[in-house]
């Protein structure tokens, strides 16, 4: 089905920029399978997240002064004489690590169905470069407001990259503009925090092309065979993601009006001061497992890495894992390890959180051992041992056998 | 067996969580509550108490601490006066100009002005407290965990140091501080200021009333945001509601 436009307005600029036929195409008729779970819905709730995030920032960048003599006060007349400056700031704060929430269950829930498996291995990478460019964008941003963990933060992880060999000290202070952490830092991290998130945007619609290339995944894993598996997005779809924001809006205002600093750190609201180290100093929580990683290994180059590594190695899944049943559904033993893989990342971002003494120290090189050992040898095994389930002829027979047993989908 | 691990290394790690949430409670000294009534969903702050609260800060802990951030006019919120928050900015002289000849000049505060700061640069501040630095008050409720507890205890937590806590010089002894050793003197003592309203000026009533004026001070917006967050949330409902009607209508013709 293509699309005819009523509207003489339309079609003449259809025929001159096929932009609505395109948006009619991905947003409408789009073919979707039609089993997907709500867990689906996480993909869209990050794009909506982006959204925010990018509104809220454009204007809070209205009243920010990134100097390091005027930011924390600048941040502070936002919260105080700016109208419903304190709604856009914790909108923001609260808002990345709403973002990292629901892109962290989206990526989970990629690992569980195998969305990453031939033939979405670009796609699959591509959420990789969106998580890390998230995180770079996070990392300056939480620096802007110039409180006491923005300028420790800032300087421990500048700091890594003195580890490189020979030309570390060398990039370090080409990273800073100087000798330290200051103005010129400050500065540039402004700077690229602003432009960052539109670079997101772009990789977002790479991201949503070779989705829409190959199609979505689904609870089966199984591709779409004939027009009986898919349904067209919208109104199916749109409808169900709207339902799935509603409630995820609900879960963000709990945080954004009740509990605005719950997940920052008190520190944060002393200005920032060269001359006085914080007790503890803990990025914020969604970098906590690979700050874990990071100080499991006695040895700081290893140690940055292995922290490196434990990103780098995700975009190896599509090729470590020879299971071809994508769905852990259907495989009982992955699906197994899948959840103490989750568990094992729990427990990173636990220790994360912890100063590096007594036995936190070991848990967290267990923990980091098992992230390591879970996905560069488990995941390769598993495939080639493990035997699956039999699977479903297709995604509507799947649909139909379940209708009598719906709880089965509740617990998948 | 692979169930096992599973239930195995999840017993494992609840197990973790509590052990360390049992040493972190042994490490950190419990703070006491002060009954807030700003806490919970439609907490707002005691205007009574913050009204004294700000007498408290005005007559005993302006001496040395700045409330940099917080300006006059906001002091209605407490349910000032215009009239009022005029008479007490008036009471600050602060330095203003050049005028038109080019002569910086003194001129009684105004509104608009923020509270003056006791000291003209952290230098002069540490000269005048035996080396330490009095930190401004305008978030210090947000910049220590369970701010208003902490503030509350902080200030009712002096007393005499136990025999094995050797005392450095010039510091005092305080039960909540961290590490014991804290440069401030106990500010407070009994009928160290007088409430106009005849509430008895106790060091516990006065530390529980300056506490909750710099819980305003630190997030004077917090009765707007719960107030807000009550209408956007349950509107939310609402349309979650509707979403949810709307989604298994549509589905319907599916099933």
């Amino acid at each position: 089905m293509s699309f005819e436009p009523k509207n003489a307005a339309v079609k003449w600029v259809e025929d001159r920029l096929p932009i609505t036929g395109m948006l009619h195409h991905a947003l409408y008729e789009y073919p979707t399978p039609k089993n997907l779970s709500y867990w689906w819905t996480f993909g869209s709730l990050a794009g909506v997240m982006l959204v925010v995030q990018i509104v809220t920032g454009i204007v809070l960048a209205m009243h920010y002064t990134p100097h390091v003599d005027m930011a924390f006060t600048s941040v502070e007349h936002i919260m105080r004489d700016v109208n419903f400056g304190w709604l856009l700031r914790y909108m923001h704060a609260n808002g990345a690590s709403m973002f990292f929430i629901v892109v962290y269950l989206h990526i989970f829930r990629g690992l569980y169905y195998g969305s990453y498996k031939a033939p979405r291995e670009l796609l699959w990478w591509l959420g990789l470069v969106i998580f890390l460019l998230m995180m770079a964008t996070a990392f300056m941003g939480y620096v802007l407001p110039w409180g006491q963990m923005s300028f420790w933060g800032a300087t421990v992880i500048t700091n890594l990259f003195s580890a490189i060999p020979v030309v570390g000290d060398s990039i370090v202070s080409w990273l800073w503009g100087g000798f330290s952490v200051g103005n010129p830092t400050l500065n540039r991290f402004f700077s690229l925090h602003y432009l960052l998130p539109f670079v997101i945007v772009g990789v977002v619609i790479l991201h949503i092309w070779s989705l829409h290339t190959s199609g979505s995944n689904n609870p089966t894993g199984l591709d779409i065979k004939d027009k009986q598996d898919s349904i067209p997005f919208h109104p199916y779809y749109t409808v169900k993601d709207l339902f799935g924001l509603a409630i995820f809006l609900i879960f963000f205002s709990v945080f954004l009006f009740y509990a605005p600093n719950y997940m920052g750190h008190p520190d944060n609201y002393i200005p920032a001061n060269p001359l006085v180290t914080p007790a503890h100093i803990v990025p914020e929580w969604y970098f906590l497992p690979f700050y874990a990683i990071l100080r499991a290994v006695p040895d700081k180059l290893g140690g940055v890495l292995l922290m490196f590594g434990a990103i780098a190695v995700l975009f190896a899944l599509p090729w470590l894992d020879k299971s071809r049943i994508r769905s852990a559904r259907f495989r009982p033993i992955y699906k197994q390890l899948f959840w103490v893989f989750v568990a094992d990342c729990v427990l990173l971002t636990y220790i994360g959180g912890k100063p590096p003494e007594g036995d936190f120290i070991l848990w967290g090189r267990i923990a980091t051992i098992y992230y390591f050992v879970h996905i560069l040898i488990l995941l390769p095994l598993v495939g080639l041992f493990e035997k699956p389930k039999p699977l479903p002829a297709s995604i509507s027979e799947d649909v139909l056998a379940k209708k009598p047993a719906a709880e089965e989908t509740a617990n998948a | 067996m692979l169930k096992h691990i599973t239930s195995l290394s999840m017993a494992a790690l609840v197990s973790l969580t509590f052990l360390g949430n049992a040493q972190a409670a042994s490490d950190a000294i419990e703070l006491k509550s002060g009954h807030w009534k700003h806490g919970g969903i439609f907490g707002t702050y005691d205007r009574a108490a913050a009204q004294r609260g700000l007498q408290v800060y005005r007559e005993v802990c302006a001496g040395c601490h700045g409330l940099a951030l917080v300006a006059f006019r906001t002091l209605t919120d407490l349910g000032f006066s215009g009239e009022e928050v005029k008479a007490i900015a008036a009471q600050s002289d602060f330095l203003d100009g050049p005028d038109a000849s080019g002569d910086m000049f003194e001129r009684p505060g105004k509104p608009s002005d923020r509270f003056p700061s006791p000291f003209a640069n952290e230098q002069s501040a540490r000269a005048s407290n035996g080396g330490a630095y009095p930190p401004d008050l305008s978030l210090i409720t947000k910049a220590r965990a369970s701010g208003d507890d902490y503030v509350y205890s902080l200030l009712t937590g002096y007393g005499e140091a136990p025999e094995d806590i050797q005392m450095a010089e010039g510091m005092n002894y305080n039960a909540y501080f961290p590490g014991h050793q804290i440069a401030m003197p106990a500010p407070l003592s009994a009928d160290a200021v007088e409430y106009s309203d005849g509430t008895p000026a106790t060091v516990d009533q006065m530390a529980h009333d300056v506490t909750v004026f710099l819980t305003w001070a630190a997030e004077p917006k917090m009765e707007q945001r719960k107030n807000i967050g009550l209408k956007v949330i349950l509107f939310l409902l609402v349309l979650a509601g509707i979403f949810y009607a709307v989604k298994r209508k549509v589905w319907s013709d599916l099933h």
